[in-house]
């Protein structure tokens, strides 16, 4: 009989991993910090091509691009004269399951049913479970979605209890936990119970799902708009969706297009705190998530994370929950979209950007979600309050994360806040040597870390000779 | 003591990890209670709330645990009316369309 207690199945975790993903990772491998990035998107990923048809044979992709006239007009009203950028966005709602985590599910779901799994199994609160229980039904396979949902007195987030019944809905099982990092040891021994496929997040062919995304949205600015965006904004949690979409871009050409990451800022609550589980307003696309990927993305439930943020990011932005809720109601009352409140952040973010751009600029928000019970600015603000979060009208600046939430009183006051990405760089070179273990790092090491960070080298040797490291 | 028999679609409790099996890096709060874990599935023999029983999910998985909801409902919803909101938007129109009803005054 197999141990099937905590240590045990997490010493197995390589080799359930090997099974449940299919990908000889050390193939990629060059026995230090780096591993070639390209080659592994090449050979265990598909080509655009590929993607797109497995896509459109599952009805994924091709959502519209809606230019937001009166949210930018009201934009403009705050901008310096000649200033307020053409803002659009991209209807990813439109998706089967509600999402952009249909392009991610869709091949990895493909994927899965190619060799030969019967079920996928995902570890996710988010809309990627909805995503990945669509494609499962879709295309016929079991599926299994793992969630942190509770805390301690069973009391689960609404907006994760309405992932819960879409998952559902979809034909899918879903296994709900309270809170803590043990859930991927649950994800483990499911895995290893069942033998599905790990429909990771981070696996290359995931993450090229989201290329079409990029690609899609460049192609649909220049047929209508003659030229490719300036600017795109991509809420930013994990880093897949600012990965796939900034290669999507680059496939597409779109070479000087700026590539904007945008978070929730939540910092001061600990993601993992049983306590603090419930005094957030946001389950994703915050900062609980988007530094931590950013600065390691390693630390994910796949041995090299092909989702790698800093490597696309030109710039990483943060809005405060009372923005994002103010946004929520701006994109339903002035443009007639009633959309999920997580995927505004870059809507948030990008109002406010648009009025440091010349009039005749486009940028665009690159997501939508669904809306509906749990998952909307009424039961998201009515939870908080139950929970003791003040609900303010006043200047966001002062909002405290799990403390108040404060609606702007003025459309003037949204920001979007430079978060420092020299210091999210200095971070990751942080992680990476500590992962090393040596006082030494090669030539090839500081070569990837460079393109990693896209960085140059001089910065890439200051931190390291801040820290004692020597390149041999 | 509500009775549940077997093939009714019930909702099922297992610990996970008491929480001195608990990971070791965790925040003080959570170390303290057990990681706690609910499953749906159709029930393997006649029981009552609270009783140890199996389940069949709709993979085909076995799963046990203490019986603790039968034919569980969704109760997430809209939430209730929150003021701000609406002050919000009001505000909204009031700028970009202050001629309509509703606008500042």
């Amino acid at each position: 009989m197999r141990d099937l207690s905590y240590n045990a199945v997490m010493a197995r975790k390589n080799e359930i991993m090997k099974k449940a993903i299919g990908i000889d990772y050390s193939a990629f491998e060059s026995g230090g910090i780096s591993f070639d990035y390209e080659r592994m998107m090449c050979e265990a990923g598909y080509s655009l091509q590929e993607i797109q048809k497995i896509q459109e044979s599952v009805s994924v992709g091709n959502t519209p691009l809606i230019e937001l006239k009166n949210i930018s007009a009201l934009s403009r009203k705050y901008a310096p004269k000649g200033n307020g950028a053409r803002i659009f966005i991209k209807d990813e709602a439109c998706n089967p399951s509600g999402s952009f985590k249909a392009r991610r599910a869709a091949t990895a779901v493909y994927h899965a049913k190619r060799l030969g799994y019967k079920g996928v199994i995902a570890a996710t609160s988010g809309n990627y479970g909805a995503a990945v229980a669509s494609q499962a039904a879709m295309q016929g396979l079991k599926c299994i979605i793992v969630q942190e949902c509770f805390d301690s007195s069973m009391t689960g987030q609404p907006e994760i209890l309405e992932k819960q019944r879409a998952c559902e809905a979809y034909g899918a099982e879903v296994v709900q936990l309270t809170v803590g990092p043990e859930l991927f040891y649950v994800f483990l021994s499911l895995l290893e119970e069942t033998g599905y496929f790990n429909a990771s997040l981070y696996t290359p062919f995931g993450i090229a799902g989201v290329e079409t995304l990029g690609y899609e949205l460049s192609l649909q600015a220049m047929a209508r708009l003659g030229k490719f965006p300036d600017k795109v904004v991509i809420t930013h949690a994990g880093g897949g969706n600012v990965t796939g979409t900034a290669r999507g871009l680059l496939k597409a050409g779109a070479k000087n297009t700026e590539v904007v990451a945008a978070s929730v800022d939540l910092s001061g609550l600990h993601m993992a705190s049983d306590k603090a589980f419930n005094r957030k307003s946001f389950t994703t696309g915050h900062t609980g998530f988007g530094i931590p990927f950013a600065t390691w993305p390693d630390r994910a439930d796949v041995p090299r994370n092909a989702a790698r943020p800093l490597r696309y990011m030109d710039r990483y932005t943060l809005v405060k929950q009372g923005e994002v809720f103010f946004m929520t109601e701006a994109l339903a009352l002035l443009e007639g979209l009633e959309r999920g409140p997580a995927g505004n952040t870059s809507l948030t973010a990008a109002f406010c950007i648009a009025q440091q751009m010349k009039e005749d600029e486009i940028i665009v928000v690159q997501e939508t979600e669904y809306t509906g019970a749990g998952k909307h600015p009424l039961p998201q603000l009515s939870f908080a309050k139950k929970n003791g979060i003040e609900l303010k009208i006043g200047d966001p600046e002062c909002e405290i994360p799990g403390t108040n939430i404060i609606l702007p009183k003025d459309p003037s006051l949204i920001k979007a806040r430079d978060f420092d990405l020299l210091k999210a760089k200095h971070s990751y070179v942080k992680n990476c040597i500590g992962s090393l273990n040596s006082k030494h790092i090669t030539m090839k090491d500081l070569e990837f870390i460079v393109e990693d960070t896209k960085s140059d080298q001089k910065t890439i040797l200051g931190f390291l000779n801040e820290m004692d490291i020597k390149v041999l | 003591m509500q009775t549940a028999i077997k093939g009714d679609w019930v909702q099922i409790h297992k610990i996970v990890l008491e929480p001195s099996e608990r990971a070791p890096q965790l925040p003080g709060d959570t170390k303290k209670v057990p990681l706690e874990m609910w499953v749906k599935g159709y029930l393997r023999q006649d029981a009552q709330i609270g009783d140890s029983v199996e389940v069949e999910t709709t993979t085909g998985r076995s799963a046990t645990g203490k019986l603790t909801s039968i034919y569980p409902s969704y109760s997430h919803d809209y939430g209730e009316f929150v003021p701000e909101l609406q002050a919000i938007d009001k505000l909204l129109k009031g700028i970009l369309f202050p001629e309509q009803e509703g606008g500042m005054k």
